[in-house]
């Protein structure tokens, strides 16, 4: 399946991604009205110092930790992508402690959240790596593990 | 053809079925489950009273998911014993049901030492089942006063998920802190100042001796008035169908990491279970709800003819209380690492050049980072350990780790 990929050595640390992310999800038509002047809560983040930057999102692992260990049975894997029933989530963070990766953090109704490829929005593919300048994510098709 | 049964219908079942499913489509899965309910989320129910949940999304699986697993449920229905040798299940209604394989994944009961006069007591509650909270759910009114007997996971959550609905709240438990298996002193009492903080009220080091009525005496003297009775002192594993079947049995029933008893074709998963836990490199019952389902799973795998070694499982615990989040893993040995971070505290505990546990209070972001160094029992010279103890981060990895996760596929 197609899947997020990132190339440290190309991202600029500009932290677009993060706002596209945030904007794509917000179901709102203007990114102002959306963003502006508000704490955003974007499914992919940044990490690094000075020197390094990349993103980080989920990587909807081959043998997701996260859905074997949701104690709300609020996560599942279809076709591949990894998803959360936010009705279904009670903000536990079972799955912050188990995922390796740092991938899910909690959106701004307190539910858990994380990255969904963009599939079921407005854009319907990845907003992050639409946007990204400089090619550091990108959206392709590398195989699957067995 | 294969003809699977499953003993039980919680979360290690249902990982179970997962698991079978994973590598046989066809063959017939029986499971027995002695509550009536859908299988639903067990820790939920402190949620469900606290009305962040409710009856339908609390289910554990989608309404379709016997269907679409093709297996069959007996409800309401008890597994009596077990014949390892003819291969049988004998059940409550006299019926008996042929196996090929078999998955015990009983779970565990509450345990209630016997208190002088606890049949006096009119109100009196375990938090273990859903039953357990619409029972409880029932006596909940503004004015009254509930006393929870044990100060842990359980007895916490309880409290939580009722505050609002009654007037006061005790809890008491012989311990002297409160979360005495995961927590260390330290961390406690900053646990227990904000658990005051939103209103319960704590005798620790102290518990109830006697009931009359609506009276508890306690170990001290002291005596506590209230209209409900909650207990909540611990589990005990449901070992018995194994142990009378002549299964090897401690505190839980004894499996190797392919989950399998020593009893042959007979596998265990969940609270039941006594594994492998590598964060002390012996058998112990896991208690945790992600256990339940690793194990079920690696046991449904074996039990289907594939091939699942479940052997690097730790304990852990994410658990929150009035917004505030505790986080904790693995065993505290070694030496402790402190961090003190903005609304709360870090403790790492170091030895060996591994992480072996922690403590993190308030501030949990990304802390499975953290985990999957106990879990994987990475080597601290090959990170950069330092950079993460304020905050987890995958700053850590060496830029060829970091191309194996973020380029790679894993
Ligand atoms: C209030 C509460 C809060 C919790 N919170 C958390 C949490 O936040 N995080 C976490 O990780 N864990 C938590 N847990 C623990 C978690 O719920 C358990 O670890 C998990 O449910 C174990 O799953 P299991 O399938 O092994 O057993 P269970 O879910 O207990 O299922 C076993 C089932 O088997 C049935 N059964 C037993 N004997 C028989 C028989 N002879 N015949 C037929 N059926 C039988 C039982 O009735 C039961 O339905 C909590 C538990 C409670 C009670
Ligand atoms: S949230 Fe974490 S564990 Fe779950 S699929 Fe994504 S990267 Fe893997
Ligand atoms: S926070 Fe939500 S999605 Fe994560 S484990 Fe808890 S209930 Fe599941």
């Amino acid at each position: 399946m197609k899947r997020i990929y990132v190339n440290e050595k190309w991202c600029l640390g500009c932290h677009l991604c993060e706002y596209n992310c945030a904007f794509a999800n917000s179901g709102m038509k203007d990114m102002v009205l959306a963003l502006k002047d508000k704490k955003i809560f974007p499914r992919i983040h940044i990490e690094g110092d000075e020197r390094i930057t990349f993103a980080v999102s989920c990587r909807h692992c081959t043998d997701p930790l996260c859905v074997k260990s949701c104690i709300a049975g609020a996560i599942s894997k279809v076709d591949g992508v990894v998803k959360i029933d936010k009705t279904k989530c009670v903000g536990c963070l079972t799955c912050v402690l188990v995922c390796p990766h740092g991938a899910l953090s909690l959106g701004e109704d307190g539910v858990m959240q994380k990255c969904e490829l963009c599939l079921e929005n407005a854009c319907g593919k990845p907003a992050c790596v639409t946007g990204c300048p400089n090619r550091a994510i990108v959206y392709e098709e590398r195989g699957d593990k067995a | 053809m294969k003809k699977y049964v499953i003993i039980g219908n919680g979360t290690a079942a249902v990982g179970c079925v997962e698991g079978i499913r994973s590598v046989d489509k066809k063959s017939k899965i029986t499971i027995i489950s002695e509550e009536k309910h859908a299988v639903y989320s067990r820790p939920l129910i402190s949620y469900y009273l606290e009305g962040k949940t409710d009856l339908h999304r609390m289910k554990y699986r989608g309404d379709s998911f016997c269907e679409d697993n093709d297996c069959r449920v007996l409800y309401g229905t008890r597994a009596v014993s077990i014949d390892p040798e003819k291969k049988l299940v004998a059940l409550n209604d006299g019926a008996k049901l042929d196996y090929d394989a078999l998955c015990v994944a009983t779970g565990s009961r509450p345990f209630v030492p016997p208190f002088e006069g606890l049949e006096t007591v009119e109100k009196k509650f375990s938090f273990m089942k859903l039953d357990d909270a619409l029972a409880l759910e029932g006596t909940l009114t503004k004015v009254a006063r509930v006393l929870i007997v044990g100060a842990g996971l359980i007895g916490l959550k309880c409290a939580e998920g009722i505050r609002d609905r009654v007037g006061e709240i005790t809890v008491c438990d012989l311990a002297d802190r409160v979360l005495s298996s995961i927590l260390d002193a330290d961390c406690a009492k900053i646990v227990q100042e904000r658990l005051e903080a939103n209103g319960l009220h704590f005798l620790l080091g102290d518990t109830a001796v006697r009931f009359e009525k609506s009276k508890a005496v306690m170990k001290s003297g002291k005596t506590v008035e209230f209209d409900v009775l909650v207990l909540a002192v611990g589990v005990r594993a449901n070992t018995e169908l194994v142990k009378e079947a002549g299964g090897n049995v401690n505190r839980g029933i004894v499996v190797d990491e392919k989950l399998q008893t020593t009893l042959p074709c007979v596998f265990a998963a969940g609270d039941c279970a006594e594994g492998f836990d590598a964060s002390i490199g012996a058998n112990r019952v896991l208690a945790i709800l992600p256990n339940a389902y690793l194990q079920g799973h690696a046991a449904g795998v074996n039990m289907a003819g594939g091939k699942a070694c479940f052997d690097n499982a730790i304990p852990m615990n994410s658990i929150g209380f009035f917004g505030y989040h505790i986080m904790t893993a693995g065993a505290y040995d070694g030496e402790m690492i402190e961090e003190k971070t903005g609304s709360g505290v870090k403790r790492f505990f170091i030895g060996e050049n591994r992480l072996k546990g922690y403590i993190l209070l308030g501030e949990v972001e990304r802390a499975g980072i953290y985990t999957s160094l106990i879990r994987e029992r990475t080597p601290l010279d090959t990170i950069d350990f330092d950079l993460m103890k304020k905050v987890a981060t995958n700053m850590i990895y060496s830029e060829k780790e970091r191309r194996k996760t973020f380029g790679d596929v894993v």
